[in-house]
């Protein structure tokens, strides 16, 4: 078990949304402002990690035919206990996240975890494995909610921070392009975050090919 | 009267106006993942449709009848997701036996139908709206057609799109989204369209 290389994957190098590719509804449809993506990231933090060590306790004594549905169940309960802890006591942010809450349910994110992950290890390293990918998770939607809201709407922390929490405003108000909060945004600004990833990824290869 | 004008309303804005990928972002694994051909993409759509559809009205029924009397909406999360999974199994067992081309037809996809977005949360929207069965199952249909509109026209695209020159990084998935971005551009073009 190794934190630190699991740490790395999870950011990087086996980044959930930039690499693997997973999750990509709720990563383009709520990262409109500072506020959602932290209640998202943190939501699916909480439930990855706690569906992973659930899935990896009971591994040994569920049978392999039936295993995806029992993810399911096991992640739907977590999503359910979220869903209403935040209607609970955080009402606001549960009406912005919407019909995406429940929708993590069916989040590529975790299940892909379950059957790649926590299904064939430790207790210990899949609440690693749980809490790194989640982190990465929630840090490319904050990066994600932070470019949007800043060339959208030119304020940021939106939800959070600010005056009636609408953020701070940055950006003149007559500066901004509107476009990049609604949908088109999301799809333009993961595009450009993926090539990012990938370019940066590829870099030292290169170097190290050339260098041979 | 009124129920027609609803229905009209709903039908064009789950295809055009409320596209369910381009702008409500349900189902953008299948829509990304199984693009890359036309014939693969309509295949898709089709399966697509018919389980939204076929999900629409039994998680209704599922709800009004079972869980709205019996107090229990706390598990409706729970309960569509099972009912979905359960139905997607069923309908992949009647393929096999009942139409085996059909079924060869559609192939992997079938399973992957569980986990697609847009079907539970056209089961949670239905709820959310207040639809009754009529129109919980026409937003259902037209909702998987819209889905197939945008898989069928985005797969097209990309088909050309491997003769085209872009840069290194972009390769794969980041230039399938910019495209993704152009075409959700030209469908909020529909964003206007109201027909009362």
């Amino acid at each position: 078990m190794n934190f630190k290389k699991q740490f790395k994957e999870g950011l990087l190098t086996q980044n959930p949304v930039l690499v693997q590719v997973l999750g990509m509804c709720s990563t383009m449809a709520i990262t409109t402002s500072f506020m959602n993506g932290l209640g998202m990231g943190v939501s699916v933090l909480l439930i990855l990690t706690a569906s992973n060590v659930v899935i990896s306790a009971i591994r040994k004594i569920v049978p392999d035919k039936i295993r995806i549905a029992m993810f399911i169940v096991v992640i739907a309960g977590f999503v359910t206990c979220v869903d209403l802890l935040l209607q609970a006591f955080l009402p606001s942010v549960a009406s912005s996240l919407g019909v995406f809450i429940p929708l993590i349910v069916v989040n590529c994110i975790i299940l892909g975890r379950a059957e790649a992950f926590s299904y064939k290890n430790g207790v210990g390293a899949s609440l690693v494995d749980g809490i790194c990918q989640g982190i990465g998770y929630t840090v490319v939607l904050l990066i994600m909610c932070v470019v949007r809201e800043l060339l959208g709407a030119g304020t940021f922390g939106g939800g959070l921070l600010g005056p009636d929490g609408k953020g701070i405003q940055i950006l003149p108000s007559q500066f901004p392009a509107g476009m990049l909060t609604l949908p088109v945004g999301g799809f333009l600004v993961l595009g450009c975050l993926i090539a990012a990833m990938q370019w940066a990824l590829s870099r030292p290869k290169k170097n190290k090919e050339e260098s041979k | 009267m009124d129920q027609i004008y609803q229905l009209l309303a709903i039908t064009l804005g789950a295809i055009l106006a409320n596209n369910f990928i381009f702008s409500q972002f349900l189902g953008i694994c299948p829509f990304l993942g199984v693009s890359k051909k036309v014939d693969t993409a309509v295949g898709m759509g089709i399966a697509v449709t018919f389980v939204m559809g076929l999900a629409s009205a039994i998680t209704w029924a599922v709800n009004t009848f079972i869980l709205v009397k019996f107090d229990l909406m706390y598990m409706q999360t729970v309960t569509f997701i099972l009912v979905i999974a359960a139905l997607v199994q069923f309908i992949e067992m009647f393929l096999q036996k009942s139409m085996p081309s059909l079924y060869t037809a559609l192939g992997v996809y079938l399973p992957l139908i569980t986990t697609n977005c847009a079907v539970l949360g056209v089961a949670l929207l239905n709820i959310q709206s207040n639809y009754n069965f009529i129109s919980s199952v026409v937003y259902g249909i037209t909702g998987g057609l819209g889905f197939l509109l945008a898989i069928v026209l985005f797969a097209s695209i990309r088909e050309r799109l491997v003769f085209s020159e872009y840069p290194k990084a972009f390769e794969g998935f980041p230039i399938a989204l910019i495209t993704a971005g152009l075409m959700a551009l030209a469908f909020m073009g529909f964003s206007g369209l109201k027909i009362w």
